[in-house]
């Protein structure tokens, strides 16, 4: 769906996505990097199990809300990417505890 | 709009509606008048408990009242599902109050001694248990949590999709409802109520005024009196989460829906639209303590509202000696009671006469003098 | 992510956009205890996002409008404010104690003036299918864009109408991205109805602009007008995108729509702390009631940016410019004598607003797109449908919040961020009734979602307590 600007000179970021390595940029957020990844990222409502990946981009709309380091409903769009971060999408009901 | 109906009801809140629907099904014709978008709503803000224990501490009549509403709620679950297709989601098996630390555990086990020793109380088997009884119950429950009382016929339902139920079955029974027409006064005339709204006039042979705290205003125009105290309470409402918590609990409960609502407060404060950051952070802190899991849980709305409550917390249900088919009911638990409102009251008012055998206690007499009941339907 | 470092200051500003930074850079200057709070990793809300972090750094593909805002980033740097971001402000009442989460933890400050300018948010676009993966705001694709130079490279199609949407077509293809078509929504009807403002729309700088970007796509882009109905498709994900345009329906394949139909005053906060809203007709949707130097109906409460009215980026720097004099003439008298002239300050806002009446005529987004039928979905949070909206009008629903109770619109996370419009049109075409008599949620904080433990840490009072333990 994406592909990075040809000028695009920042650092790369590794991160997991379901235990996949995947190539972010520093500054990109958790959002971003998983819709340039090319994997499929598309979550699953907690109210009827739909597929949603992110509308706005800037926080209002909440289809972003992904797991991050083990804790649940991040909203990904507002979270930027560090090494090592460990990405799992979120599916259905918020987890007991996550 | 102007119509002539066997009754007109004031307040389309859960009572109000209980009882329209109830009179619908026997074939009386119904007005329902009541208020718009923004109002006080007490059924939009409560905490969906079907609840039998500690109720009626000091009026055992009340007790027996709560016990019969717990016993009548799977009909009108069913009922309403045959009629609209509407599961309101009751779940009826028991529910507890849970206590941190030892003086609160102390405290609830002398007001259960109270209430066992009560004469003429019904047999509802609320009892205490020990911390480790209750986790083998509620597993996810945390050591601060010294035991609490439980009670086997406690429960709760999805009291929004209750009052959608109500709202869509009393339609489908041809039950009449005036929304954003409060009612401004009430007259009887040539043998029938006549209720003035801002537009235009509704007659009725009947009048119930089920309008919650306002019925205080409203009753002595009927010759009745409703003394109300209501009292705010705050509710802060999560996300939705897996599902966790088998039983509910006074404080604490888990929708259908997978949300999790965390009450409540009692303040002698009455506007609704400003919320007492420091009673928020009460309530979660002790939902934390109970069940420390849901510390990462998203806390996504917080409300008020200001309950319906009598003055002494026992419901009021009376008919008028001067106005011969006025009526009055109003109560705290709306919820609970909302099978005996369908089904009891609806008949009684349908056939002209409230049954002292079951209601009698309620009549707002009781306010008359000093003879106010020790205790109270709500703590 | 540091915690503020003081409990209470003067001036606090809500929002890092042009009119936050602005505000800030003004108050902070006039010597006034000032923090500003931001929920992004970086200043410049929307309209400059990511302007000192972004890889897009050749100047002529973001343009000079983008650019200039590092002026503003850096008045607001220099000024002696604290800056905070990475803030999310979830509570703000009339006492003027704004509840704020920073990395996981939440806390109170305290305040003697607020500034809100959290700005705008895209206008809901509810055609059918919008809730598919693959569906985005343009919005979206320009943050991906400003702040991670990504641009589409699937089949892509951008719908919709408004001056944003040329810019963002334009961007996408200077990085190299693709775009397949676009579909332009602006109502034929609207041209005749913004023919009384066009003199000085074509007098101001938004019209040589808006020309030349409009050229520059319709260079490379088939671009189609007149569209009167949209719809995405798809199982799971966007497959294919359907359009009438001039009678004729179209379907085309795409991996990626942007829809765009101008954005609208992001209400929250203001709402949630009491400030008076009523509906702007012109620009169809909540406006604040504001008097000339943005204060509200809230004592110590004002609202700057485009949160106050659409306005655009420059706009938004001069109101926040004289809201936070107006907060210096209140709090330091004798300095604020010797800052730049309110008068000055007004006619510099009246020059940046020049042209906007025509651009609000114009780009009215048209009835359809904003009140969808039957199973199209209103509440993306609790997936409620125009149909079952519907039902609960006719069993008496007066209002949004009342339908809250039957159906569970406004109960989600986004509180109404993106169906709250389409919630208050929808109920008042069914009832016949004003926008105004419908009225909106009732919203109240928290307005960002906080963990129940941050609200737990929050300070405990006895009186608090004894209201909630109790039997």
């Amino acid at each position: 769906m994406f592909k990075r600007a040809d000028e695009d000179a920042r650092r790369p970021v590794t991160i997991h996505v379901e235990g996949i390595a995947v190539e972010a940029r520093e500054g990109d957020s958790v959002s971003a990097a998983l819709l340039a990844s090319g994997l499929d990222v598309r979550r699953t409502t907690a109210v009827s199990g739909a597929r949603r990946l992110p509308y706005c981009m800037m926080g209002v709309c909440f289809d972003c809300l992904v797991t991050i380091d083990g804790v649940g409903s991040r909203q990904g769009c507002l979270v930027p990417v560090t090494e090592g971060m460990q990405i799992e999408i979120q599916k259905g009901k918020r987890e007991i505890g996550r | 709009m102007i119509g002539d109906y066997d009754v007109a009801i004031v307040g389309g809140g859960l009572l109000g509606s209980a009882i329209a629907w109830g009179l619908g099904r026997l074939g009386q014709s119904v007005a329902v008048l009541d208020e718009g978008d923004i109002a006080k709503r007490a059924s939009r803000a409560n905490f969906a408990l079907v609840w039998v224990q500690s109720k009626g501490l000091g009026m055992p009549a009340y007790t027996g009242w709560t016990v019969r509403a717990s016993k009548a709620w799977p009909t009108l679950n069913a009922e309403l599902k045959e009629q609209t297709g509407l599961d309101v989601a009751l779940q009826q098996n028991g529910g507890f109050h849970l206590t941190l630390g030892e003086v609160e555990y102390a405290q609830r086990t002398e007001l259960v001694a109270r209430m066992h020793n009560q004469v003429g109380a019904a047999d509802y088997r609320m009892e205490m248990l020990t911390a480790a009884e209750v986790k083998k119950m509620l597993p996810l429950i945390g050591p601060e949590v010294s035991g609490g009382s439980f009670c086997p016929f406690d429960g709760h339902v999805n009291s929004l999709r209750t009052f959608r139920a109500f709202h869509t079955a009393m339609k489908q029974l041809g039950v009449d409802y005036f929304p954003e027409q409060p009612v401004s006064s009430i007259a009887r005339e040539g043998g029938e109520f006549r209720l003035a709204t801002a537009r235009g006039e509704i007659r009725a042979a009947k009048v119930v005024l089920a309008a919650g705290n306002a019925n205080q205003t409203l009753a002595p125009m009927v010759g009745l009196s409703a003394p109300m105290g209501p009292t705010r309470g705050q509710i802060v409402v999560t996300e939705r989460t897996m599902p966790f918590l088998p039983h509910p609990l006074t404080t604490i409960r888990q929708t259908d829906e997978g949300t999790v609502m965390i009450g409540d407060s009692k303040e002698d404060e009455l506007d609704d639209r400003v919320l007492n950051q420091p009673i928020n952070a009460v309530m979660a802190d002790r939902a934390l303590r109970m069940f420390p899991h849901l510390a990462r849980l998203n806390v996504v709305r917080s409300w008020s509202g200001i309950r319906v409550m009598p003055r002494d917390g026992f419901p009021v249900y009376d008919q008028s000696e001067t106005h011969p088919g006025a009526f009055v009911a109003c109560c705290h638990s709306g919820v609970t009671l909302a099978s005996n409102h369908a089904f009891d009251i609806a008949g009684m008012i349908a056939r002209g006469a409230l049954e002292s055998e079951l209601v009698g206690a309620f009549s707002a007499r009781r306010f008359d003098g000093d003879a106010t009941p020790n205790g109270s339907g709500y703590y | 992510m540091t915690a503020p470092k003081r409990d209470h200051y003067d001036v606090v500003v809500i929002g890092a956009g042009p009119a936050g930074l602005a505000a800030t850079a003004t108050a902070a200057g006039a010597g006034l205890s000032t923090l500003l709070l931001d929920e992004n990793a970086g200043p410049g809300g929307q309209v400059w996002r990511a302007i000192d972090s972004t890889p897009v750094t050749t100047r002529a593909l973001l343009g000079a409008d983008y650019w200039s805002g590092a002026e503003t980033v850096q008045a607001a740097r220099t000024s002696g404010a604290e800056i905070i971001h990475r803030a999310t402000v979830w509570s703000l009442d009339r006492n003027l104690e704004i509840g704020v989460s920073i990395g996981g933890g939440s806390a109170f400050i305290g305040a003697d003036h607020v500034i809100i300018a959290t700005g705008a948010q895209e206008r809901p676009f509810p055609i059918p299918g919008w809730t598919l993966p693959g569906v985005m705001t343009a919005g979206a694709a320009q943050t991906m864009l400003k702040s991670s130079g990504l641009v589409p490279d699937g089949r892509t199609v951008i719908a919709g109408q408004g001056p944003l949407l040329w810019l963002l077509a334009a961007q996408i293809l200077r990085l190299g991205g693709r775009i397949d078509r676009v579909l332009d929504t602006t109502a034929r009807s609207n041209y005749l109805a913004a023919l009384p403002h066009a003199f000085a729309f074509m007098t101001s700088p938004y019209f040589a602009k808006g020309l030349a970007l409009m050229r520059e796509v319709r260079a490379k882009v088939p671009v189609i007008s007149g569209v009167t109905e949209l719809a995405a498709a798809g199982n799971g994900k966007l497959a294919s995108v359907s359009y009438v345009a001039g009678g004729q329906r179209e379907t085309v394949p795409a991996d990626l729509l942007l829809l765009h139909q101008g954005v609208v005053p992001n209400v929250n906060l203001a709402m949630a702390a009491g400030v008076d809203h009523r509906w702007d007709e012109l620009q169809l949707c909540w406006s604040p009631v504001l008097d000339a130097d943005g204060n509200t109906s809230v004592a110590g409460i004002a609202i700057a940016g485009d949160g106050a009215g659409i306005g655009g980026a420059q706009a938004a720097v001069y109101r926040g410019h004289i809201a936070a004099r107006a907060a210096t003439a209140k709090l330091a008298p004798t300095t604020a004598v010797k800052l730049e002239p309110m008068a000055g300050l007004r006619q510099k806002l009246a020059c940046a607003e020049r042209g906007r009446a025509f651009l609000d005529v114009l780009f009215q987004p048209a009835k359809q797109f904003r009140i969808p039928a039957d199973d199209t979905i209103v509440c993306r949070c609790e997936e409620v449908t125009a149909q079952e909206i519907l039902d609960s009008v006719k069993i008496g629903a007066t209002g949004p919040n009342q339908l809250k109770a039957y159906r569970r619109t406004g109960m989600g996370p986004c509180q109404g961020r993106l169906c709250g419009l389409t919630v208050t049109e929808l109920m008042a075409e069914a009832r016949g009734k004003t926008r105004d008599e419908i009225g909106y949620y009732r919203l109240r904080a928290p307005v960002k979602p906080i963990m129940l433990s941050e609200l737990a840490s929050l300070p405990q009072t006895d009186a608090a307590t004894q209201a909630v333990v109790r039997g």
